[in-house]
C-alpha cells in the first residue's frame, strides 16, 4: 500500500476510534468536575480541578454496595447454573444416542428465537404465581440455562475422538467418570467462553430484573443505576460518577479478556 | 436403566427451559385471549385484545416509530460497519487496539450508555452541542425535539404521517448505531477473511482500482454477511426499550409519544396499566413479526450462494 494511502486509512480509523471513545471521555471528565464547572458555558475539555466528591456523594446516596453485591450473587449462581446445565446437556446431545435426540435438540434451539420482550409478561405472571417476585431465585433460576452455551459445548464435545471413550471404558471409567475426567478438561476453552459470556450478560441484564424486582434490596446494578438516573435526572456530575463506577468493572474485565469476549459475542449472534 | 441414562444429563436443562421458556410462551398465548389484570383472568374475550390493540392509535404510532428507528439506523449501521471493517482489514499494525476501542460500547451496559448519551445530547452543555459551538453552530434540543425530521429539514409544517421520525427518535437511533458498530465491524471482518485472496490478486493483475475491487469482488462476496447483519440488526432494533425508558421524557416515550416504540408500548400496557391480556397480544404481534424475519434469514442463509 502506498504510504499516503496508508496515512489516510489510519487517519479515518483514528477518527472512528475518537468518536467511539468521546462519549466515554465526556462521562469520565464530567465525573471529576465540580457541579458548576460541569454546566459552564463553554464547557471545559479537561476539568480545571479534579474532585472526587462526585464519587463520594453518588456512592452514599443509594446503597450501591448492596446493588453490586446483588449482581455478584446473581452472576455467580447463574454462572454455576450455566456451566452445569451446558456440560450435562451438551454431553447428552453429543455422546448419547437416543430416539428423540434431534427433536429435543430442535426444541432447545427453538427457544433461542423467543425475544426477551415477549417473555417478560408470562415470566412475570408465573413468578407472581410462584411467589418469587423480589427473590434472588427470580433473578437467577430462569437464566441458568443458555441454549447458546449448550450448543457451543456440544460442538466441542463432538470434536473429541471417540477412541478416548473406548479407552476410558476399557480402563473401567464409566459415562460420568469419562465426562469429568476426560471431556471437561478437554473443553476448557469453550467453558471459558461460556463463563465470560454468562458474566457479561448477568452484569448487563436490565429488562428482566426491572420487571421482577420491586424492592430496593434486590436491585442489581443496572436497575439501581436506572432508578438513580430517574432520581437525579439533572445532576450530571453524580450520574457520570455512578455510570463510571458501574461500568468500570466490566471495562476492566473486557480489557483483560477482550479476545474471548469478542469471539463469544460474535459467535452467539446476540446483541447486548 | 442404562437405556435412559441420557435423561439424567438432560433433565436439569430441560426442566428450566420448559418451566421458564416454553410454558411461559404457551401461557402468554392463552393470556392474550383473556381480559387479565393484577387479579388474574376476568373474562374470555377471544380476539378482543388483538382488536383493541389494532384499533389503538398509540399502537400504530409505536409501530411506525419502531419502523422508523430501524429503517433510519440500518443503512448507517451496515454502511459504516462495512466501511470500517474494510479499512481495518487492510492494515496490519494496531488492529487489536482498534478492535478493542470499537468494541467498548458493545460490552458497556445499555443503561450506562444511555446515561452518558443523555448527557452528550444535553441541549445547552452536552458534548455534541459544545462540539458544534466550536464551529459557531447552534445545535438543536436533540431529545426534546418532537418535530419530524422532514419538517425540520424543509422548515414547513407537514400533515400527520408525512413529518417523518422525530429528531428525538433519530437521536436514539444514532446512539444505537454507535453502540453496535463494533459488533457489526467484527462480523464483517470475519466475513472479509473468508474471501479468498486469489480474487484480489486476479483483480490487481487486471488493473482494477479500489472502487472496482470493492464493487465487483468485496461487496458481492460479502453479501451473505451483509444479509446476516441486516436481519440481526432488524431483530435487535425491533426490541429496543431501555434507551426510551432511560433517556426520553418525562414522561418516557415522549416528547408527544414520538419515541414510543413497540416494546415500550407493551411494557406500559403490562406494568403501568396492568392490562396483561392486551400486552400479551402486543407481544405476540411482535413475536410473529420477528419470527418471519428469522424464517427469512434461515431460508436464505441455507441457500449458500447469495451473490445479489
Amino acid at each position: 500500500m502506498a504510504k499516503s494511502k496508508k496515512i489516510i486509512v489510519y487517519a479515518v480509523l483514528v477518527l472512528g476510534a475518537v468518536s467511539m471513545v468521546a462519549p466515554f471521555y465526556w462521562m469520565l471528565i464530567t465525573s471529576f468536575k465540580t457541579p458548576s464547572e460541569a454546566i459552564a458555558i463553554p464547557p471545559t475539555w479537561m476539568p480545571s480541578q479534579f474532585t472526587l466528591s462526585n464519587f463520594k456523594e453518588a456512592w452514599t446516596k443509594v446503597p450501591w454496595f448492596r446493588y453490586f453485591f446483588n449482581t455478584a450473587v446473581v452472576a455467580v449462581f447463574v454462572l454455576i447454573g450455566n456451566l452445569s446445565t451446558s456440560i450435562t446437556a451438551g454431553y447428552a446431545f453429543s455422546n448419547f444416542q437416543f430416539k428423540s435426540k434431534n427433536k429435543v435438540f430442535l426444541l432447545f434451539l427453538a427457544t433461542m428465537m423467543i425475544p426477551m420482550p415477549v417473555y417478560i409478561i408470562p415470566g412475570y405472571l408465573i413468578l407472581t404465581y410462584m411467589n418469587w417476585i423480589d427473590t434472588y431465585a427470580a433473578l437467577i433460576v430462569p437464566w441458568t440455562v443458555s441454549v447458546f452455551s449448550i450448543f457451543l459445548v456440544r460442538q466441542h464435545m463432538k470434536s473429541i475422538p471417540s477412541e478416548l471413550w473406548d479407552a476410558s471404558r476399557i480402563d473401567g471409567c464409566g459415562r460420568f467418570c469419562y465426562l469429568f475426567r476426560v471431556v471437561v478438561p478437554l473443553i476448557k476453552p469453550a467453558l471459558a467462553t461460556i463463563s465470560i459470556f454468562s458474566i457479561v450478560s448477568s452484569w448487563n441484564s436490565f429488562l428482566w430484573p426491572l420487571v421482577v424486582t420491586n424492592s430496593k434490596n434486590l436491585r442489581p446494578i443496572q436497575v439501581g443505576l436506572a432508578y438513580f438516573t430517574q432520581e437525579q435526572s439533572t445532576d450530571y456530575t453524580l450520574l457520570s460518577a455512578a455510570a463510571t463506577f458501574t461500568a468500570l468493572p466490566l471495562v476492566i474485565l473486557f480489557l483483560f479478556a477482550q479476545k474471548q469476549i469478542i469471539s463469544s459475542f460474535t459467535r452467539s449472534g446476540l446483541k447486548d | 436403566m442404562k437405556k435412559y441414562s441420557h435423561w439424567f444429563y438432560l433433565i436439569p436443562a430441560l426442566l428450566v427451559l420448559v418451566v421458564f421458556k416454553i410454558f411461559p410462551i404457551v401461557l402468554s398465548f392463552g393470556v392474550s385471549f383473556f381480559k387479565w389484570n393484577m387479579a388474574g383472568p376476568s373474562a374470555f374475550i377471544a380476539l378482543g385484545n388483538y382488536i383493541s390493540v389494532f384499533s389503538d392509535s398509540l399502537f400504530w404510532r409505536s409501530f411506525l416509530n419502531t419502523f422508523y428507528y430501524t429503517i433510519f439506523s440500518l443503512p448507517f449501521s451496515i454502511g459504516l460497519a462495512m466501511f470500517f471493517a474494510i479499512l481495518l482489514n487492510s492494515v496490519t499494525r494496531g488492529k487489536t487496539l482498534f478492535r478493542v476501542i470499537y468494541y467498548l460500547p458493545v460490552v458497556t451496559s445499555i443503561v450506562a450508555v444511555s446515561v452518558v448519551w443523555k448527557w452528550v445530547y444535553h441541549p445547552k452543555v452536552g458534548l455534541l452541542n459544545s462540539f458544534l459551538s466550536l464551529f459557531h453552530l447552534k445545535g438543536p434540543a436533540w431529545l426534546d425535539e418532537y418535530r419530524g425530521i422532514f419538517e425540520l429539514i424543509l422548515r414547513i409544517d407537514l400533515p400527520r404521517g408525512l413529518e417523518g421520525p422525530s429528531l428525538a427518535l433519530l437521536s436514539l437511533a444514532a446512539m444505537s448505531v454507535w453502540k453496535s458498530l463494533g459488533y457489526d465491524v467484527l462480523i464483517f471482518l470475519a466475513g472479509l477473511q473468508n474471501i479468498p485472496q486469489t480474487y484480489y490478486e486476479a483483480a490487481k493483475l487486471d488493473g482494477a482500482g479500489a472502487w472496482k475491487t470493492f464493487r465487483h469482488i468485496t461487496f458481492p462476496l460479502l453479501s451473505p454477511t451483509t444479509f446476516y447483519v441486516f436481519i440481526m440488526s432488524t431483530i435487535a432494533s425491533f426490541q429496543v426499550f431501555a434507551p426510551v425508558w432511560l433517556m426520553t421524557g418525562p414522561p418516557a416515550g415522549g416528547p408527544v409519544d414520538s419515541t414510543n416504540v413497540i416494546v415500550f408500548y407493551l411494557y406500559e400496557k403490562a406494568f403501568q396499566f396492568f392490562r396483561f391480556g392486551a400486552a400479551s397480544a402486543t407481544a405476540f404481534i411482535l413475536f410473529s413479526l420477528l419470527l418471519i424475519l428469522t424464517a427469512v434469514q434461515r431460508k436464505y442463509s441455507e441457500r449458500r450462494v447469495f451473490y445479489g
